[in-house]
This record gives C-alpha cells, structure tokens and sequence, in this order.
C-alpha cells in the first residue's frame, strides 16, 4: 500500500511518466529574482505541485537541468541540492544578456492492461532504451500505447540588457520562440510570446496563465488564452509578480516505437510594477 | 579701470540678448527628504529627459554606491563583469531604479563621466544643464518630460515626472513633489 501510494505521487508529479493521466502535479521553477545586473546572483527552486509555487509535494531531480548563458554556451549550477519539497541552485550571471534555466525531459513510454489492471512502464526517472522496452512492454498487450513525451521546464533570468542568445530552439517540440520578450514584462502592458512545435507556428495552442499566490486567494485564478495562426500569445499581465504558463499538445508525431507524442511547455515569468 | 568698469554691465546685457540663439537652458532641483526611519540608506536616484515614445533623450544624472565593493571607478557596470575582492558591487541595486533600468540603465556601462555619481545626504541638490553639452546634449524641439526616480534599500520607490516643451519660449518654472522617497522637484527651461 504504501509502495503505490509513493508511485502515485511520484508518477503524477512527472507527467512525462504518466503521459495519457491528467497532469495532477505541476512542475514549476521560482527564481528569486529575473531583472538584475551582471554580476548578481539568483536562487531557483524547482519543484512540482498541484498548484504552481505551493511548496507541498516533491522537489524535481536537477539530473537534467540545462542552464544557457547568453553566449550560447552551457554553465553549471551551483550549490544545486535536491530537497525533500524543494530543489533548488544558485547562479550568478557574469555575462550580460537572457539566461535560460530549463529542466527539460524527452521520453518514451508505455501504457497497457494486464490481467485487467493497469500496467505503465518505465517506472519514475527511468529513461527509455529500446532492450528495456523490449524485455518489459509485452509487444502485443492489451490496449497497448506508447507516448514519446517531450516536456519543458523553462524560466529566464536578465542581466542588463535581455538577449536572443540564450533562447535557441531544439527543434522538437512546443517550444518558447527566441524573439519573446521574457524578462521584459510589466503589469498593465500587452506582451507578446511567440511559440512554436516542431520549429513551426504553434497555431491554436491553449495555454493556461496562473499568477503566484494562489494561497492567499479562494481560487487558483487561471486563465486561459490562446495562440493566434502565428503561435503568437498576447497576455495583458493584470499585475506584478511571477506567473505560470503551461501548455501541453497531443499529437501522432511520436518517435518509434511511439505512435503519440506528448508535447509539453511550462515557463515560468516574472511581470514587474510599470 | 573706469572704461572697464563701464563696459561690464554693456556686455552681460549683451550677452543676455544674445542667449536665446546661443544655448538653452535646463535648470533640475531635486529633493532628498528627510525621513524618520530606523534604518537609513541614501537612495539612490535616476534623473533622465524622456521623449513621448517613452525612450531617453538623455541621462542626466545617476546617484549610486560607486565605490561598494570594488576600486573606486572600476565599480561593475551594467554590462560589465561585478565584484572585485568579494564585494557585492554597487551597482546591484541599479534595477531597483526599474523605470530607469527598463529604459536606459540595463543597456549602459557605469561609471558614466559627468553623469554618475556617489548617493547624496538628506538636502536639495541643484543641477544646471545647457543644449549642446553633454549630459543633456542636443534636444530636439518637441515634448518630453524630466524623469526623476529614487530608489532605497530598505525603503521604497518613487518615480516623479514634469513634463515640459523644448525649447521655451520664455523662462519657466516647473514645480512636482514626490510623496515618499522625493521632495521638491522643480525644472527651470529658459529659451
């Protein structure tokens, strides 16, 4: 009992595990602060949870946590630790331009029924190989599907002037286009994020918005918006303060022995006082 | 001794009937009130020209923590790398002017000759601009507005405008007052 009570929370908490469940666990980052100058430092937690910023459930691993300096080119966390409710990092910014923070995962699993009960595999933070699934997903079960998962878990932080460097699409996937403003929102103003899939347009997309502090009001307050033809998302921040932004697209794109893929965005934004 | 004595006065009415085509004036005061607070820092404070599209004409005056942290006059910039010897950098708190940093401060390098300089005590400070000469240099006539912003650590916020035509058509005196972190705001534009 106490084994699949763990495997539930743990399972739900990484939708990229649970492609086809209801993602009940948010994974959400907070970075302490995201317009500074160069030199400073920031601390990030990184943690997954019903509700955006709640610290209540379980820090994410930071196994795969990626962070783009405004050149281009990859730099360590530091002090990175995983925490029972948290995890968190520090970085100093000692270039000047946007730096991209982002936890991202691409897997593959599997979903059947066996003996009537529900079968997943791999089992939480196991990576897909092909002599695994082999050895572990009967090729002819019952319901069988298999989801390649693509998820991303983005925030950005500034120092002095933002920058494009950082912002370099893989290609794959519901991803974050370059020429978004990020770290240069303010409440009251109509910022425009332009995303893509695949490095196309990512027309029609429904993106949910959830402002921090949801503790403190009756209602988590999400709102739902839109992506125009050109995987343009127009927000009017209604007030200063971090938000949440995620975004998932179901598809038949999946990479063998896939046939659907789960295509995730989560990025997390700071909005400050005009 | 008596020719020169005669020819003083001639020539400063000169010269002020020749002003007008020579250089225009702008005259900035600004106030740093006094505040009954525990824990006093000096704020640090932005005084810039906007353009009605919000962009800066120019920087006129930036008051920080130059010399925190590091060798006086190589305090980190805005691009530049910070803290020598472990200091924490006087410019870190440059973003909390973050009306100033959004429109002109993320994108400079300090220390900016004639422009920066060390926070200020409690009192009215005086500033003289003159078109043509750097700081100020040359506004082109249209609307702006005097932008001055003040920020403190363990303080607050506050950002006061004046707005104003350039050039004058005859000396004016401009009057704003902050509310908590800023006093007295006066501009003074003569043609």
């Amino acid at each position: 009992m106490k084994i699949s009570l763990k495997a539930c929370a743990f399972g739900s908490a990484f939708a990229l595990l649970l492609p086809l469940a209801a993602q009940a666990h948010k994974p959400w980052m907070e970075p302490s602060k995201t317009v500074l100058s160069v030199g400073q430092w920031v601390t990030v937690d990184v943690a997954a949870a019903t509700v955006p910023f709640i610290k209540d459930h379980v820090g994410i691993p930071l196994d795969n946590l990626v962070i783009t300096a405004p050149d281009g080119s990859t730099v360590p966390p530091e002090n990175a630790a995983k925490g029972k409710l948290r995890s968190s990092f520090d970085l100093q910014l000692n270039q000047a331009g946007t730096y991209r923070i982002a936890n991202n995962n691409t897997n593959i699993s599997a979903s059947w029924t066996e003996d009537g009960k529900p079968k997943r595999w791999p089992p939480r933070f196991v990576q897909y190989t092909p002599e695994a699934f082999a050895k572990e997903v009967p090729a002819k079960a019952k319901d069988l599907k298999v989801t390649q998962v693509i998820s991303r878990l983005e925030t950005y932080v500034t120092a002095g002037k933002p920058s494009e460097g950082a912002l370099k699409l893989s290609g794959k996937g519901l991803e974050l286009a370059p020429a978004s403003p990020v770290n240069d929102l303010y409440a009251g103003e109509e910022a425009t994020l332009l995303f893509v899939i695949d490095g196309k347009p990512a027309a029609d997309v429904e993106f949910e918005l959830i402002a921090d502090g949801s503790r403190y009001r009756d209602a988590i307050g999400e709102t739902m918006l839109k992506t125009d033809k050109n995987g343009a998302l127009k927000i009017t921040w209604p007030t200063a303060g971090l938000y949440y932004l995620s975004a998932a697209v179901t598809d038949d794109k999946g990479e063998k022995p896939a046939k659907q893929r789960r295509s995730s965005y989560a990025g997390i934004f700071e909005v400050l006082a005009p | 001794m008596k020719p020169s004595f005669v020819r003083t006065p001639l020539s400063l009415a000169l010269c002020g009937l020749a002003a007008p085509a020579v250089a225009a004036d702008l005259d900035v005061s600004v106030q740093i009130p006094q505040l009954d607070v525990a824990e006093y820092h000096r704020p640090y404070v932005a005084v810039w020209v906007e353009r009605e599209d919000r962009s800066v004409a120019s920087n006129l005056a930036v008051w920080y923590q130059v010399k925190r942290g590091g060798p006086p006059g190589a305090a980190p910039a805005a691009g530049a790398p910070a803290q020598q010897a472990g200091g924490e950098g006087g410019t870190k708190w440059l973003p909390d002017l973050r009306q100033w940093w959004r429109r002109t401060g993320r994108e400079l390098t300090v220390p900016i000759d004639g422009v920066t300089s060390a926070t200020k005590p409690v009192g009215e400070y005086k500033l003289a601009f003159s078109q043509g000469k750097a700081p100020l240099g040359e506004l082109a006539p249209g609307k702006y507005k005097l932008m001055v912003e003040a920020a403190r650590e363990d303080g607050g916020r506050e950002l006061v405008d004046i707005a104003f035509e350039w050039p004058a058509k005859a000396r004016q005196e401009l009057k704003a007052s902050g509310k908590s972190e800023l006093g007295a705001i006066t501009l003074g534009i003569a043609p």
